[in-house]
């Protein structure tokens, strides 16, 4: 039993614990605190991992940013406890078994092909030194063009998100 | 020492939950946000294979995924806001004008 | 050497003539119209003369001509070609000459009909197809023709389509026609499986090399038989003679031309020709034999009541056929193309006269309403009166010498044949100078008809209400015809006519001379007979419908209901209604038509539709626009995926 263990079991229960509240939840809200619960335990999971700089970027982007985006538009547009609708049967009827199904066959496969191998504690340290080469040399273009996605992405988000524009005033009479 | 079958069984975990709440949540912002447990879970097994491999690819990769996740939050949310606008509702089963 | 008589002249002249009338005739006028029908038509007897006299010139009989290649498939081969022989010279002149003289007339006839370039272009078609037929060399060709012939005659019986009973007539025989023509087909069949050949040398030479016994027998008498099906559609014979008296809706130089001249004897025609296989079908002969005798009479009962002068007549055309068809049964093939061509003489005549006389009283074909004409239209009555004397078998006219030399062969073969055939003949000359005297004779019961027509102009003073004579272009023809009833039985005497058929019927006939010289007084004898009957046939009809005209009303309610009976032509159109058409109409309506064409056919294009529709209706409910049912469908469907994917990995 070490430490490593003790620590992923931990951090795992965390995040499986915020994963089930979020879909137990019925207030958006609360679901969304669950989520960065999931987010902070999967941070820690990636420094077990030895994956510092990502569990940097988890934790600055992902809960700091995305997360809070999520919290304004719940705050700003006032979401309340989710009615109950009648829902698609088919989701419940093929979706269900069907994600499930399909979990457990991926599960399945990975358990009889990675076997039992442990993953040592820090085992690739990937700290800025060792990404950012990476990042700016052979991963260059993939960079560029994402610079450029969250470009159009900001854009988009404005023009969709802007108010619709009024109705020309009309002229008055005697201009 | 935790084999890499544990990282693997929690990534798939999590991206089950993703997608069930994908399923049977009714608040459009719910949704997405299962989409971004989803990507979480994937997040995940990406790191424990570059561990395992020692190809730091794959932390790289969950960079991308992350800016990406940014991008599609950010546009995501600025369409419900429009839908809002003009359905006055975050049920996803009011949102079905797209039908034959 | 073999001369080329260019034969294939003969039959295409009036076929460009056709197709010169049919096209641009509708623009042209009607002297163009008729000079060119004339001039092709008049062409074709001009040519056919020539070769006529070539004819004794010619090196070897039977003189075939080829034409261009047709059929070659396998060892069979059947090909454009023409065969010249006394037979088809003796069919040749006779088409030819009696159809332009027919083609002269209906100038004058058909002046008046706004479809006059059509009528022209038809019986030109007809004489192509019909000197198709008489000049082939094998039976294929002739069976084009005798198909063709079928089609003018539809057409020109249809003539006034308008008209439904003159559409539905031509209908009924180009039907009937068919049904012979099926018999004839196998027939055909027949001949091609065992010979393998239908040209008329192969075949008749191939004949007499089978080698007697009960199988040649059997296949030679069945041949013999589906030809005679094939002749009975095509001349009216029983049971299929059903067409011929509705045939007369048709104008009357058409039913002068194909009804009574021409197409009708084409199947006496194809018995004679195929002579070689019915000689060795005894069976098939006395088949042929009864079913002529049979019709001769049959027909001739009928005659009796009937009061439409073209019906009387129609039956008249039936009866003479039969005694055509009792020559050949006896195996007196040459008595029967004699009698073919007096025939064509006197029956076109009376035809193209009975037309002149309906031209007369203004259209009225029913001979109660006639009645002393022979004051108005002498020329028509004389005309008229000759073919009847000729039809009678009253000497020295054609009819005697003909009819009286199918009466003596049909003695020497079986007296009952003689005499039914002398009954038919005193019923014949009954009927017909019944005809004679009901149309010329007594007062004029017609009404009074208004002069019509620019060809009336001429006698316009006389022409009001009352009967006037045809112009001349009517009566030359009927003229030229006379003498021909009356002249054209004497090339029988001493059997010159026999002699000159000799080289295709054989010597058998001529051997008879042998028998004559001994039995030449019996002969006489039966001479005399049939002219006392005919002369007593006319006798009573001048007693009944001269003398004492109340009388045949008397004995027609005598005989009561077997006169309704005989009126009604035996009922025989509506036995084959009951029988044959309704059942086939029910049968198609039902079957055919509700069962196959709507039910399975219509049905399953429309099921197919309906199913299509059905089938989206459902997969529509998929794009509800609801975006969960979506999600659990790209779930379940990227499950079904991986699971796929996984299979074949692991199955590796």
């Amino acid at each position: 039993m070490s430490v490593h263990l003790v620590l992923f079991l931990a951090f795992g229960a965390v995040a499986v614990a915020g994963a089930i509240n979020l879909l137990a939840q019925t207030h958006p809200i609360n679901s969304a605190l669950s989520l960065i619960a999931v987010m902070a335990a999967l941070a820690g999971e990636y420094l077990l991992l030895g994956a510092e700089f990502v569990a940097a970027v988890q934790v600055i982007v992902y809960a700091g940013a995305i997360m809070v985006l999520f919290v304004f538009t719940i705050m700003l547009l006032n979401a309340g406890v989710e009615e109950h609708t009648q829902g698609s049967r088919v989701a419940v009827m093929f979706g269900i078994p069907g994600m499930l199904l399909g979990s457990l066959l991926v599960a399945w496969v990975l358990l009889r092909h990675s076997g039992t191998e442990a993953v040592a504690a820090g085992a690739l340290p990937g700290s800025p030194t060792t990404i950012g080469p990476l990042l700016f040399h052979e991963f260059l273009l993939p960079f560029e063009i994402t610079s450029i996605l969250i470009l159009v992405a900001i854009m988009g988000a404005v023009v969709l998100a802007s108010k619709p524009p009024s109705a020309p005033v009309p002229p008055r009479k005697g201009d | 020492m935790v084999p890499l079958s544990y990282y693997l069984v929690l990534s798939g975990i999590l991206f089950a939950c993703g997608v069930t709440g994908f399923l049977i949540k009714r608040n459009i912002i719910t949704i997405f946000m299962s989409i971004e447990l989803m990507l979480n879970g994937v997040n995940l097994s990406f790191v424990a294979f570059a561990a395992h491999w020692h190809a730091l690819a794959g932390q790289v990769f969950v960079f991308f995924v992350m800016v990406v996740a940014a991008a599609e939050a950010a546009v995501g949310l600025a369409i419900i806001i429009a839908v809002y606008r003009t359905r006055e509702t975050l049920n996803v089963d009011q949102v079905n004008l797209l039908k034959l | 050497m073999t001369p080329n008589l260019n034969l294939w002249l003969i039959p295409i002249l009036p076929l460009a003539g056709a197709a010169i009338n049919g096209f641009f005739g509708k623009k042209s006028s009607r002297t163009a119209v008729s000079t060119i029908a004339l001039v092709f038509c008049g062409a074709a007897f001009v040519w056919a003369l020539s070769v006529a006299w070539r004819f004794s010139s010619l090196p070897e009989i039977p003189h075939q001509e080829y034409l261009a290649h047709w059929i070659r498939s396998g060892s069979f081969v059947a090909d454009f070609a023409f065969y010249l022989d006394p037979l088809s010279l003796v069919m040749l002149l006779v088409v030819t000459g009696v159809g332009f003289l027919i083609h002269i007339y209906s100038v004058g006839y058909m002046w008046d009909d706004p479809g006059y370039y059509r009528f022209f272009s038809y019986l030109n078609l007809f004489m192509f197809f019909m000197l198709t037929l008489v000049l082939a060399n094998n039976y294929l060709v002739m069976f084009i023709g005798w198909e063709g012939v079928g089609l003018a005659s539809y057409l020109l019986i249809g003539f006034w389509f308008t008209k439904d009973s003159a559409a539905s007539a031509g209908k009924k025989a180009f039907i009937v026609n068919r049904i012979g023509d099926f018999g004839f087909l196998i027939g055909l069949f027949l001949l091609i499986q065992h010979f393998p050949s239908l040209n008329f040398t192969d075949v008749f030479e191939g004949v007499p090399r089978l080698t007697p016994g009960a199988g040649t027998e059997t296949l030679l008498t069945t041949v013999g038989i589906l030809l005679m099906i094939g002749a009975c559609g095509k001349s009216a014979q029983i049971p299929l003679y059903v067409w011929l008296p509705d045939a007369m809706e048709g104008p009357t130089p058409v039913s002068a031309l194909i009804h009574a001249a021409t197409m009708v004897t084409a199947g006496v025609y194809m018995v004679a020709r195929s002579h070689v296989i019915f000689e060795r079908a005894p069976i098939a002969l006395t088949v042929v034999a009864i079913i002529g005798t049979l019709t001769a009479l049959f027909a001739a009962t009928i005659g009796i009541t009937q009061t439409d002068i073209k019906k009387v007549l129609a039956y008249s055309t039936v009866s003479q056929l039969g005694y055509m068809f009792m020559a050949c049964g006896v195996g007196a093939f040459s008595a029967g193309i004699f009698h073919l061509m007096t025939h064509a003489f006197f029956k076109g005549l009376l035809f193209l006269a009975a037309g002149s006389v309906i031209h007369a009283v203004g259209g009225e074909q029913d001979m109660r309403k006639m009645g002393g004409l022979r004051s108005y239209i002498p020329w028509t009555f004389l005309t008229m009166g000759t073919a009847t004397l000729a039809i009678a078998g009253i000497p020295p006219f054609a009819g005697f010498w003909s009819k009286d030399e199918i009466l003596w062969k049909a003695y020497q073969q079986n007296w009952v044949y003689w005499l039914i055939g002398v009954i038919t003949a005193f019923i014949t000359s009954f009927y017909m100078f019944r005809l004679l005297f009901m149309t010329f004779w007594g007062d004029y019961h017609g009404i009074q008809v208004d002069a019509h027509g620019r060809v009336h102009a001429a006698h316009g003073d006389d022409g009001h209400g009352e009967p006037h004579e045809s112009p001349m272009v009517m009566l030359v023809p009927l003229m030229i015809l006379a003498v021909l009833s009356l002249v054209g039985g004497w090339v029988g005497i001493g059997n010159r006519f026999e002699h000159f058929l000799a080289p295709v019927f054989g010597s058998g006939e001529v051997a008879e001379a042998g028998k004559e010289a001994a039995t030449n007084f019996t002969e006489y004898l039966l001479m005399g007979v049939s002219v006392l009957v005919a002369a007593l046939g006319a006798i009573l009809a001048w007693v009944l419908y001269v003398s004492k005209p109340y009388l045949p009303q008397k004995i027609a309610d005598g005989f009561g209901s077997f006169y309704e009976a005989v009126l009604n032509k035996y009922y025989v159109d509506e036995l084959y209604a009951a029988l044959f058409v309704k059942p086939l109409v029910d049968g198609s309506t039902r079957i055919l038509w509700q069962g196959v064409d709507r039910k399975v056919i219509d049905d399953s294009i429309n099921d197919a539709a309906d199913g299509a529709r059905h089938v989206s209706d459902n997969v529509r409910h998929m794009q509800s626009g609801n975006l969960r049912s979506y999600a659990g469908w790209i779930a379940a469907g990227s499950a079904a995926v991986i699971a796929y994917m996984i299979w074949l990995g692991v199955g590796r």
